[in-house]
């Protein structure tokens, strides 16, 4: 099942070319942007393992690009994705955030309702 | 070779045409009219300008091309304008079309060597990604390499730079710099080195009436001027300035000038003439000059003073 999250995610996979004009966008206004990858798709799941640090002072995309290669290669079937941080608030906040890597078979998302307190619904999603 | 001509392509292209479009022109008018000096430099910029300009026309008719080798070395004495001419070269190859952004990233060992094994690696990584698009200027190369510690890390950042060097020709430029001899000694322990830089471009001192030059065109920008004598105090000073250890070209001629600038500010306070016009607030005079421990052999504290 393709999962949605984030930007761009009920596009068409981002090709080479692509990716890398959004990320000199990003770059271009000043974003600091960072890989993170993950082998748990779950919606809840919102903390992706870091691949080395934002990288906060980078002209040109070719420098995420590197990353993102040496993360797929080094995390094959994982989900990468490149997040851009934005500190004009003092702080820094994400403020895009898009897959660009995705395992070849997506596992699949159930859910299950179960029903609570009289007629209240609970769901539960579950990857496998 | 001739298969189906691509109609697409242009048949013919004007250099002068694409000279003056590319912005390389300014580039190389900017690099004449702000460098005093530097002739053999100049030259070889112009004749590296032309190579790249007729590169880019081969490309664009659809002739055979191969992105030409770009990394460069310079070398010279201390102040002889290398690192101005690496921010103009970033600027030229961008105009061109070779470095796609155009930005100047300067390094020294310290950037790229880390202090513990396994350090390195990621450090030098780092820089390289933050020069990508650009150009990477590494000054005083020849520190990366310390025959005298077969376990020095600076092996490992040149293997890294090396390997960049070769494989992504297209995402960034390295210019090495460096004294001279020092550099020599580099490269032919390096040829590794040698062989993937196809330009070497050696910087030669400033004569005494190019300093002069130099000092006046510093002087101008900050709007100063000097006096007739204080020119004639400026001339002997840098005489006696080039005898002295530690001389470093314009470097230490742009030292002089702001202690001159301190002297004369000094003066004019202590003086407390009265008002005082533009003319007097901007006017070195030869004792601002004079002051100088220059004149009188130079202290050893002295001396290094002004070298730094």
């Amino acid at each position: 099942m393709r999962i949605t999250q984030g930007c761009f995610s009920y596009l068409p996979d981002l090709t080479d070319e692509q990716i890398t004009a959004q990320v000199d966008y990003c770059l271009s206004r000043g974003w600091a942007v960072g890989v993170e990858h993950t082998d748990d798709p779950h919606p809840r799941n919102t903390f992706w393992q870091m691949w080395g640090h934002p990288m906060f002072d980078l002209k040109d995309a070719k420098g995420v690009m590197i990353e993102r290669e040496a993360c797929r290669t080094a995390n094959p079937g994982h989900y990468i994705r490149l997040n851009a941080f934005d500190s004009t608030r003092g702080f820094e906040t994400v403020t895009m955030s898009f897959i660009v890597t995705r395992p070849q078979v997506e596992p699949k998302i159930s859910m299950t309702r179960t029903e609570v307190d009289g007629r209240q619904i609970r769901y539960t999603h579950t990857v496998g | 070779m001739d298969a189906a001509p691509d109609t697409t392509l242009p048949k013919t292209v004007d250099l002068r045409a694409e000279y003056e479009s590319s912005g390389a022109r300014e580039v190389l008018e900017e690099l004449d009219a702000d460098l005093i000096g530097l002739e053999p430099v100049k030259q070889r910029i112009r004749e590296t300008a032309a190579l790249l300009l007729v590169e880019r026309a081969r490309k664009s008719l659809g002739l055979a091309h191969d992105t030409p080798t770009l990394h460069m070395s310079f070398t010279g004495n201390p102040g002889t304008g290398k690192t101005t001419v690496a921010l103009k070269m970033a600027g030229l190859l961008r105009r061109l079309g070779y470095v796609r952004k155009g930005h100047l990233v300067s390094v020294t060992r310290d950037d790229l060597v880390g202090q513990y094994i396994g350090h390195t690696a990621p450090k030098t990584r780092d820089v390289l990604k933050r020069a990508m698009g650009g150009v990477l200027f590494i000054d005083e190369a020849y520190y990366l390499y310390r025959p005298d510690n077969e376990r020095d890390y600076g092996q490992e950042a040149i293997e890294i730079l090396l390997q960049v060097m070769e494989n992504m020709r297209d995402d960034l430029v390295v210019i090495l710099a460096g004294y001279a001899d020092r550099m020599d000694t580099f490269f032919s322990a390096n040829p590794g080195f040698r062989s993937r830089i196809a330009h070497h471009i050696d910087f030669p001192d400033y004569s005494n009436g190019e300093l002069n030059q130099i000092a006046d065109h510093m002087l101008s920008v900050q709007n100063y001027t000097l006096s007739p004598e204080a020119e004639v105090a400026l001339a002997e000073y840098i005489d006696l300035r080039r005898g002295q250890p530690h001389f470093a070209n314009a470097r230490s001629i742009r030292n002089a000038l702001d202690r001159a600038r301190l002297r004369q500010a000094n003066r004019l306070f202590l003086a407390d003439a009265g008002p005082l016009d533009a003319t007097a607030l901007s006017r070195i005079e030869a004792e601002d000059i004079r002051a100088s421990r220059v004149f009188s052999g130079g202290l050893d504290s002295d001396r290094k003073e002004a070298a730094a």
